[in-house]
């Protein structure tokens, strides 16, 4: 067989895999590259597989894929340094025969999804970067150089499912650097925990059966960022993530910042006799809508986390990326169907998809919402602050009446904002960016 | 289609040139990253990373230039579950040409006796195709540590064991001679063996390459042989697996940790003499029998 491909997919991450996948599925000769021992082995998340995203992909994914429970319950926090005040949602019709949302270990999981791309039929080569893209004189992209010895490998399309870094991309000039305020920086710890502890600390009744926590407040030291803490069967994954802008602004060390959320008294019983399994850090893309680069160009296309696809505002980001994996497989499966080279011009097809898709829908609904909290630090400190000063005078019985609380309360409201016209401000700000 | 009136001639293949060598080498845990379960202070094998024990890698490096130099193939070959294909595979991309995995029910609980009868009828099968110049094998590995599988099959083929091989001096093809050296108690041994024989390599006698591109490639594509029982020769089930085992592991566990703890301590004045008088004193302290048998005099 020759060097030459279809294509070559550059990472083996969500979005990397579910294109390798669909092309090979589809009888494409497909090479893909990634730099880890083995797949996974480099890739980061929290980890929520939604499983809507993979179903289009592999149907019965359940039958064999590494899962770890499904989420039953969602629960919001907002923290103060002492407090939280949260709301939850559980019911038990998310214990249903194909659940929406699971815990995974990504480690365990894009072991399994690799096997499939290559069961599929494409050809994997690990412990391998992709250094460069090579051109021809017309300035297209025509393969890849690695860092190995022997010489560039050939396709048709180059796809780069690379990552958030998108380091192949900047070096071929195909995009800019990543901003710091485009990224959040999260760190994440493994702790585990025995299987009957995780049930009884979260009241679940099966060992399928997960929470999952989501936390705004004083967890990100008035930077602009949130916490979460997944259950999995025998572990707790529990972490923190912030603009890298303010991390490098504030000189917090992410590592005390997880520390300091562990110890919170809301937390801590929760993690009570844990043992650390695995420490790990990521960024993560979060700039939205108008932080995407170029998408396409002639020979080549990016995908997942490269693209800047994660909605930050709903914390789901592995599906834009298993979903932008799939848009473009289907794209160059057709532009081979049909006899067509990948250019610029033909890839508006893949545009076309990704703008027709929730990717793009979503990522244009929230466009304002990242530059908003940038801006609006209160969101994060001063509202969760005050909401949960105002839920303790509100429960504690201390022969102040009633009336005289609320009046107290709503002034505490107002003062934290400079007078109403903060508030309305804030409010109206926010139902704006959220159209 | 219509039958092909001539048929098809396969074309004369070139005659075999060079050393045929064979690697034996095993799937073995990453013992880095094998846990203990906290509760039940069992080793958690499930999610622990499968490595080629590397101890074979300095055989498999050594074996790969020795073809380099004198040309010839390097076949790779291994005994285990279905999934130490993985390892056979990355031994292919790091450069190996043809790779034999030998994966029957009936080796499962296989000691190092049985071990080495499976590998060296293998062997055998493999040599009649054409004989085999080299077998290699690594120190040990780091799973049973017991650096018998080489010997074991070293004996079963009737072949000169060069164990515990640290460089290869010259080989001549002609002559079917090997000079090699060899760590032994107290110095250097130089031996000079005819081939075939086995050769045991020591840890840290060379650096495995980087598989080419082409390589890992191919390692990609390349079909593994999958041998059973009976393709590979093995007629005698009562020398397999655990029939064949006279050993048994009757127990595994973690031992508790030592209940000593390293302690600083802050001594004042910073003469080294100074600092060794107060240090002595301190563990004299600790140990009084110490300090009786420490002080008392020379016979």
């Amino acid at each position: 067989m020759s060097d030459h491909f279809d294509a070559i997919v550059v990472g083996a991450g969500p979005s990397g895999n579910a294109c390798a996948y669909v092309m090979a599925k589809a009888g494409l000769n497909v090479l893909q590259i990634d730099r880890g021992e083995y797949p996974g082995s480099k890739n980061v998340q929290g980890a929520i597989l939604y499983a809507d995203a993979l179903e289009r992909i592999i149907p019965d994914f359940r039958d064999d894929a590494p899962l770890e429970r499904h989420v039953i319950e969602q629960r919001f926090w907002m923290l103060s340094e002492k407090s939280h005040t949260g709301a939850q949602y559980r019911s038990d019709e998310f214990n249903e025969e194909r659940p929406n949302r699971y815990t995974i270990l990504r480690a365990q999981f894009d072991k399994w999804f690799s096997r499939q791309v290559r069961a599929a039929g494409a050809v994997l080569i690990t412990e391998t970067t992709v250094k460069d893209l090579i051109k021809d004189d017309a300035g297209r992209v025509i393969g890849v150089i690695t860092d190995r010895e022997g010489g560039p490998i050939y396709a048709n399309a180059v796809v780069l499912a690379e990552g958030v870094n998108g380091i192949v991309g900047q070096r071929a000039k195909l995009r800019p650097e990543i901003k710091a305020n485009h990224v959040a920086l999260a760190v994440k710890e493994t702790l585990f925990l025995p299987e009957e502890t995780v049930r009884e600390r979260f009241n679940l009744a099966g060992e399928e059966d997960g929470v999952v926590i989501e936390v705004l407040g004083s967890v990100s030291s008035g930077m602009v960022g949130t916490g979460f803490l997944y259950t999995n069967k025998e572990s707790i994954s529990i972490g923190v993530g912030c603009l890298l802008s303010d991390f490098a602004e504030t000189k917090i060390a992410p590592y005390a910042l997880l520390d300091k959320f562990k110890q919170h008294p809301s937390v801590a019983p929760l993690l009570k006799g844990a043992e650390m399994k695995e420490y790990v850090a990521h960024l993560i893309p979060e700039g939205g809508y108008d932080a995407i680069p170029r998408l396409t160009g002639d020979g080549w296309l990016i995908v997942g986390d490269a693209g800047q696809f994660v909605n930050a505002v709903h914390r789901e980001g592995s599906n834009l990326a298993m979903t932008s994996g799939r848009l473009a497989a289907e794209t160059l499966i057709q532009l081979r169907a049909e006899g067509k080279p990948v250019t610029e011009a033909t890839l508006k097809l893949y545009r076309d998809k990704l703008a027709d898709s929730f990717v793009m829908k979503d990522l244009k609904k929230y466009r304002k919402v990242p530059r908003l909290l940038e801006g609006n630090r209160q969101f994060f400190t001063t509202y969760p602050a005050v909401v949960n000063k105002a839920m303790q005078m509100f429960l504690r019985v201390d022969g102040v009446d009633k009336a005289s609380k609320e009046a107290a309360m709503m002034r505490g409201v107002a003062k934290a904002r400079g007078g109403w016209w903060g508030v309305v401000t804030d409010i109206f700000k926010m139902a704006r960016a959220w159209r | 289609m219509d039958e092909p009136i001539i048929e098809a001639l396969e074309p004369p293949k070139p005659e075999p040139k060079g050393l045929n060598i064979v690697v034996c080498i095993k799937q073995v845990p990453d013992s880095a990253q094998i846990r203990v379960h906290p509760v039940t202070n069992t080793i958690m094998r499930q999610g622990v990373p499968t490595i080629i024990n590397p101890y074979d890698l300095f055989a498999l490096e050594e074996a790969l230039r020795l073809r380099d130099q004198y040309d010839g193939q390097v076949t790779v070959l291994s005994m285990g579950p279905p999934m130490a294909e993985d390892a056979l595979r990355r031994a292919l991309g790091l450069g190996a040409d043809r790779a034999v995995l030998i994966t029957d029910r009936r080796f499962a609980g296989s000691d190092t006796l049985a071990t080495s009868f499976a590998l060296a009828t293998a062997l055998g099968k493999i040599a009649e195709e054409r004989p085999i110049d080299i077998v290699f094998t690594g120190k040990q590995t780091i799973d049973g540590d017991t650096a018998q599988v080489g010997p074991g099959i070293a004996r079963r083929m009737g072949l000169n064991q060069l164990t515990y091989v640290s460089a290869i001096d010259s080989l001549d093809l002609g002559q079917k001679a090997i000079v090699v050296r060899r760590r032994s108690e107290g110095g250097v041994q130089v031996l000079r063996s005819r081939l075939p024989c086995l050769i045991t390599m020591l840890e840290d006698t060379n650096t495995i390459r980087r598989g080419s591109i082409q390589d890992l490639l191919r390692a990609a594509r390349a079909p593994v042989a999958i041998w059973s029982a009976e393709d590979a020769g093995v007629a005698d089930p009562m020398k397999c697996g655990l029939r064949g085992s006279p050993t048994v592991v009757k127990r595994v566990f973690a031992p508790s940790p030592r209940a000593e703890k390293a302690e600083m301590v802050t001594i004042e004045g910073k003469a080294p003499a100074q600092i060794g008088d107060a240090l002595i004193d301190l563990l004299f302290a600790r140990d009084p029998k110490l300090e009786a048998v420490m002080t008392a005099p020379r016979p």
